[in-house]
């Protein structure tokens, strides 16, 4: 037993290559500006030294104010949905071992989408099943559809186990099935009702308060030093279920864990901010280019998804004028972004 | 391989090709004969043979145009899908992945938001030219990254092509209520109200897709092996690469501006064929074709059927049986990865 004992503790003190640890900081740093400019950021003018010493709890109160009251949760709400959402997207790419893989293969966000469609269109029309959708509010339709489909796609990959491949194309599946339903209820309802669920299946985080922020908060806090556990695995599980397998990984159980995490991530971040487009896929593989491994970082993919998230809603707040969604926003800053680390000749990928 | 064993091999490909000839006969008629005024197949068949006969109109006026429509666009799916799969080596490429469809949708809201008004003859070729574009755009960006040999940063860049072209119709989408009405109406798929004058352009379009297709055979044979394999075998690969792509952007191309993007054939089809025949392109690619067609008609005739005057839209019958079918098919059969 003592040489299990020893795999088990290495699983923590996974040893830090360089580069990675400080593009890791340069992640945060990255993050922390984004903060600070999403504060700044808005009709009335304040200093960046106003809202460090505003942060740091020494400033007036009219500063408080707009500091923790109006422009905080907004932000914070971002920096969560990054973090769920990027930290997604690297555990769903590294255990299916497919850079196209998102959390949406699980099935999270097209059963969430569903959900809060149906909720939004039978609800509009004044039907009384979709009243009473809307009365429990569409975050929380929208995470019971969301943790239903993963149910469902989970359930049907379950095979004497789940392969990852299987899981993959009962995932493709499934969310046909859901998005089929959701583009016939766009296409079955009025126009006011389909421009609101256009609206939500963006994702936004204009509306958003402390109480939106806080059940991300604790789901990060809960998941992600538990996602970090499951780094060693996702390392060795890159040889192949076999090889994993011969080397000590309970492989069935490991990958169990792993979708659990990326679903209820995902889950917190839809049911938040909508179905915000893009992050999840763009983030690990932003954060793999820089840090220059083989497979994305986990928390430098969860900090490149928060500076994303935050960065393209200060542009969609205040760069752009009117008020636009954050989802619309986030692919016009991370596509050109993604694609410009492609092209450096530099920097060849490995597959 | 030994004498019984090739026996073996060889009826399960009769009862494949037996199968999928059995399906196509049978979704061909049901489409010609079922929909809001059914005919007897007696009667469709003398309406073929006789022109001048009552129910002509209905079936050579209506029916016959679109069950070609249905069978050109789920062959050209289907076929670009096994040529995208097995160029990236991802079960997870399906042929939109090269911005095709994100392209042709945005050139038709677009169109919707420039004019007010799409007529479906203008949106057949702003899609046409849209995916192209898109596609040409993709190509260039993994050309610069210069590692032909690596399907990676091919698929990735298209998919970040597809997530920008997307944002853009997002925003198009959210502040113009004409730019919204016409993209509901054409990101659904369907085969109706599809005017049929683009049809013979589109055609060739395909049919030049196709040869691509099928010139690609080989190539995407030794590809399978992975590219240094493919490369040991004599395979140049930039020209596998370019035939492969221009075959994947040209059928999907015209199937999109047909059809709409039916997102879902291009990227189960192939699935279902290499369960169906193996892994051998050869028999793959029309195998991929034939349950793409077979199974957009079957989806076709449901919709007709279910819906009554209003029917619904292929695309939406396609993704709900579709995907329940293809769940079905995932959980019975030992699956043949790529």
């Amino acid at each position: 037993m003592s040489g299990r004992r020893g795999v088990d503790l290495r699983v923590i003190a996974l040893p830090w290559r360089a580069r990675v640890l400080w593009i890791t900081l340069a992640c945060l740093a990255a993050v922390l500006a984004a903060l600070t400019f999403g504060i700044v950021a808005g009709s009335s003018r304040m200093g960046v030294a106003d809202v460090w010493t505003t942060l740091l709890g020494a400033g007036s109160r009219t500063y408080q104010f707009i500091v923790f009251e109006l422009r905080l949760p907004r932000v914070a709400a971002g920096i969560g949905v990054g973090l769920c959402l990027g930290l997604a997207g690297a555990l769903t790419q590294t255990f299916s071992r497919n850079p196209l893989a998102t959390p949406d293969i699980l099935g999270v966000t097209s059963g969430a989408s569903a959900g809060a469609v149906t909720a939004i269109v039978i609800g509009g029309g004044g039907y009384s099943v979709g009243a009473s959708l809307l009365g429990f509010g569409i975050p929380v339709v929208a995470t019971v559809g969301g943790l239903l489909a993963a149910a469902v796609v989970y359930g049907l990959s379950w095979r004497q186990g789940v392969d990852s491949f299987r899981l993959i194309l009962i995932g493709i599946g499934v969310t046909a099935i859901l998005s089929g339903l959701t583009n016939y209820l766009l296409v079955r309802a009025q126009i006011t009702q389909a421009t609101a669920a256009t609206q939500w299946l963006v994702g936004s985080l204009s509306g958003v308060s402390w109480a939106s922020v806080w059940p991300l908060a604790v789901v990060l806090a809960i998941v992600l030093p538990f996602a970090l556990t499951q780094s060693a695995p996702l390392e060795i599980n890159q040889l192949g279920d076999e090889f994993s397998t011969g080397l000590g990984v309970a492989v069935q159980r490991h990958r169990t864990l792993v979708i659990v995490a990326a679903v209820v991530l995902t889950s917190a971040a839809v049911s938040a901010a909508g179905p915000v487009e893009f992050v999840a896929f763009v983030a690990p593989q932003v954060a793999r280019r820089l840090a220059r491994t083989a497979r994305p970082p986990l928390i430098a993919s969860a900090l490149v998804g928060a500076a994303l998230v935050t960065l393209a809603d200060v542009m969609a707040r205040a760069a752009l004028g009117t008020e636009i969604p954050v989802g619309v926003v986030t692919a016009i800053v991370g596509a050109p972004y993604l694609i410009w680390l492609i092209t450096r000749p530099n920097l060849k990928e490995r597959a | 391989m030994s004498a019984p064993a090739f026996a073996a091999v060889r009826s399960i490909r009769l009862s494949a090709t037996a199968t999928l000839t059995l399906g196509l006969a049978v979704v061909l008629m049901a489409s010609l004969a079922l929909g809001s005024n059914p005919i007897s197949p007696a009667l469709v068949v003398q309406a073929l043979l006789d022109p001048a006969s009552d129910v002509d109109s209905v079936v050579w006026g209506s029916r016959v145009p679109r069950t070609l429509l249905g069978i050109v666009v789920g062959f050209c799916l289907g076929v670009a899908g096994v040529v995208m799969q097995g160029q990236t080596g991802n079960p997870l490429a399906d042929p939109g992945l090269f911005g095709v469809s994100a392209g042709a949708s945005l050139a038709v809201v677009l169109g919707a938001f420039v004019l007010g008004h799409n007529s479906m003859t203008a949106s057949l070729f702003l899609a046409m030219l849209g995916a192209l574009v898109a596609s040409v755009l993709v190509f260039a960006i993994a050309t610069l990254s210069r590692d032909l040999a690596n399907p990676v940063p091919l698929a990735i860049a298209g998919t970040a092509v597809s997530a920008l072209l997307g944002a853009v119709i997002s925003f198009l989408v959210l502040t113009n209520a004409a730019s919204l009405e016409a993209y509901r109406v054409w990101v659904v798929g369907s085969l109706s109200g599809r005017g049929l004058d683009g049809l013979p352009p589109a055609l060739v379009v395909a049919a030049v897709g196709l040869v691509l297709a099928l010139l690609n055979v080989r190539s995407l044979n030794s590809l399978t092996l992975g590219t240094e394999l493919a490369q040991g075998l004599g395979e140049t690969l930039w020209r596998a690469r370019l035939v492969g792509l221009g075959a994947i952007t040209l059928t999907t191309a015209s199937a999109v501006a047909l059809a709409g993007p039916i997102g879902f054939i291009g990227l189960t089809a192939p699935h279902i064929g290499r369960a169906l025949v193996g892994g051998n392109h050869c028999r793959l690619l029309p195998a991929s074709g034939l349950v793409g067609a077979i199974t957009l008609l079957a989806c076709d005739v449901v919709g007709r059927v279910i819906g009554g005057q209003a029917e619904v839209p292929v695309g939406v019958v396609l993704a709900t049986l579709g995907g329940v079918a293809f769940v079905v098919i995932v959980r019975r059969t030992k699956l043949a990865a790529l």
